[in-house]
């Protein structure tokens, strides 16, 4: 699947296409396919989400998960800090990114 | 301490002002990314994987406890309760929301603190030994001489567009502190037939490509220093290389020229500027070095540690340094509990070095390009009430360059460049060899990580080093040895292939139980390494 991000103009926090918005959560993300590169160029002219991109993801039964590590740290929050993830209360929200 | 006067303050504030309107016209949509990136990195503001990154400058590593509280007042009010010291004597935060950054950069002028000039393609902050004024060992206090430069470089017309970015290190002392031969522009103070002048070292870096800087002149007049400065960066812009960023540094230019041929376009240059009158009056020094005027010392201050606590001891053992005057001792505060992250200190123990700078250490304090805090002049009757306050916030760790004081970049757990995380690394390390006795064992060990190879973690400049790569989507680590940033500059060398997380923990250890096998009395690992060689390392890793 193909997943498109960025980070919010405003708050710079990653941010995910919905197919009709952004998220902050990748759970909400939506398999763009082949209408990133339009979809990109629209968002990119709303000036709503910094340097937009197009990534490489696979559908699990969690979510849709990025296929590179980089991708998956931006989703969930610094592996060394669980506090400052998005799932804070869970311990082994770590071991999606890994 | 250096205050600003007008002309700083109208600065710093003409560029706050002038940032703000920049901010306000992209969150309303008046200006673009691609218009606007030149323009925030000109103040400082990255855009990381997580948040918008603003990296504060601290000149030469130097503040005072009104500063600490301000950069301790931003992490909690603007950020997420912490800050993170860097290898360049920097802080950074990591979550900060840009239609704050003009509240924040208000805040920091209030306190004559700005982050101009920490990114982009110009000179940036000048770094300095952290015992300056106070170490034991040096000729004289470099930072009057750094604060000179910062003057000089802030805002330069000539150089705020580089081929590529810049930084300068200066020193006073024969034991360097500074990593200054890691720079682009090392500048060591030294005394010739009863004159200070300066000895340049030009062309030094890390990254991709890491070099020594050599020697450019051995004895530049102090009233000569900014012209040659500016000479050496002249003949830097108009040839180094702007059509390939991975060959613009000046060491590129220096290795391609050569050093001679270098040294003799810097000569001919300085001819030239010279006679522009770039140096300042004596006068003006003088105004500028009365502000980093010895602070009044306690003459009778005991000179005796009472060391009846063993665990106080043992700190006192690693972590307090001689100082210059009787009585008097400088402080390092290590920011690398076992398990922590290297660097990084929550508001609160921010706010409480600022405390004990105030009560303890006449109001100064240091960050060093080794991610500690240093109170450089506490007298050695209050060592005992520091050490305490230290140990209750958990910041007495007492392992200053032993082998879990470990450099670390903030790796791919933060920086859009990384390539791998460095801080579980260092944590794995430093939990691995948590034993102190080990520790202590092993002796003076610098170990240092790079998520990538722009080199922020000085994984070059390691006794042991290494460098978090991308090995087809997985992170893999190279390890490197025998490097070293004080005066016994020495780039590392790979062992050989890499090693995922834990691999490489278990090859560190491999490298260690060989060292204390091969060592000889007093050697230190680096001593060793230097001595025997990579062979008997390599059969130890590998087999």
């Amino acid at each position: 699947m193909k997943l498109l991000t960025g980070n919010d103009l405003k708050t710079g926090f990653v941010t995910w296409w919905t197919g009709a918005d952004w998220s902050l959560h990748i759970e909400d993300a939506a398999d763009v396919g082949e209408a990133g590169e339009a979809i990109l160029a629209a968002e990119e002219g709303a000036r709503r989400v910094n340097a937009p991109y197009i990534i490489n993801g696979e559908q699990t039964a969690d979510g849709p998960r990025p296929a590179h590590i980089k991708d998956r740290i931006r989703a969930l929050g610094p592996t060394v800090r669980p506090d400052l993830t998005l799932k804070p209360a869970d311990p082994a929200a770590g071991d999606w990114v890994i | 301490m250096y205050k600003y006067d007008e002309y700083d303050h109208a600065m710093v504030d003409a560029r706050v002002a002038e940032f703000s309107d920049q901010v306000r016209r992209r969150l309303a949509g008046e200006i673009t990314e691609d218009q606007f990136k030149p323009l925030r990195l000109m103040n400082g503001l990255y855009l990381q994987l997580h948040a918008y990154m603003l990296r504060v400058a601290v000149p030469y590593g130097t503040l005072d406890s009104r500063q600490m509280r301000m950069l301790a007042h931003i992490a909690r009010k603007y950020d997420r309760d912490y800050g993170h010291f860097t290898t360049r004597q920097n802080i950074q935060y990591n979550w900060i929301k840009l239609e704050d950054a003009p509240a924040i950069l208000e805040d920091l002028a209030s306190v004559e603190m700005h982050a101009i000039q920490t990114s982009g393609n110009c000179i940036r902050n000048i770094s300095s030994d952290q015992w300056a004024g106070a170490a034991a060992d040096e000729i004289t206090d470099p930072r009057p001489w750094a604060e000179l430069l910062r003057q000089w470089s802030s805002f330069h017309p000539e150089f705020s567009y580089l081929p590529r970015k810049f930084k300068i290190a200066v020193i006073a002392a024969d034991e360097d502190r500074a990593a200054m031969r890691l720079h682009d522009i090392g500048i060591q103070i030294v005394e010739k037939d009863g004159q200070h002048g300066a000895a340049f070292y030009v062309g030094g870096g890390m990254g991709r490509t890491p070099m020594i800087a050599p020697l450019i002149k051995d004895f530049v007049p102090l009233d000569d220093m900014l012209s040659y400065a500016e000479a050496c960066l002249r003949v830097y812009n108009r040839y180094g290389r702007r059509d390939n960023i991975y060959k613009a540094r000046i060491k590129i230019l220096i290795h391609e020229l050569g050093a001679d041929e270098y040294r003799r376009q810097v000569e001919e240059e300085f001819k030239h500027v010279k006679s522009l009158g770039i140096d300042p009056p004596k006068a003006e020094f003088d105004r500028i070095a009365a502000q980093f005027a010895p602070p009044p010392l306690d003459a009778s201050a005991p000179d005796a540690i009472d060391r009846s606590d063993p665990d106080f001891a043992v700190w006192v053992d690693q972590n307090v340094a001689a100082h210059k005057a009787p009585g008097h001792a400088i402080v390092n505060i290590s920011l690398k509990p076992i398990g922590g992250i290297p660097g990084d200190a929550s508001s609160a123990q921010i706010d409480l070095m600022a405390d004990l700078a105030e009560k303890y250490s006449h109001d100064e304090l240091r960050v060093t390009h080794a991610q500690n805090i240093v109170l450089p002049h506490v007298r050695k009757a209050d060592l005992y009430a520091v050490w305490q306050a230290l140990d209750a916030a958990g910041l007495a760790t007492p392992n200053l360059d032993l082998i879990s004081d470990i450099i670390a970049c903030p790796g791919l757990d933060y920086c859009s460049l990384a390539n791998a995380r460095s801080i579980p690394v260092a944590q794995k390390i430093a939990t691995r060899f948590s034993d102190l006795g080990r520790q202590k064992e092993l002796g003076e060990l610098k170990l240092k990580i790079s998520g990538c190879i722009n080199a922020c973690g000085h994984h070059h400049a390691g006794h042991i080093g290494i460098l978090g790569v991308d090995r087809k989507g997985t992170e893999n680590y190279q390890l490197s040895l025998g490097g070293s940033g004080a005066e016994d500059v020495s780039l590392g060398t790979i062992t050989g292939p890499g090693f995922d997380e834990d691999g490489v923990v278990d090859a560190i250890e491999r490298v260690t139980d060989k060292y204390l096998a091969e060592r000889t009395e007093g050697e230190r690992f680096v001593d060793t390494f230097r001595r025997v060689g990579m062979a008997p390392f390599k059969e130890a890793i590998y087999g």
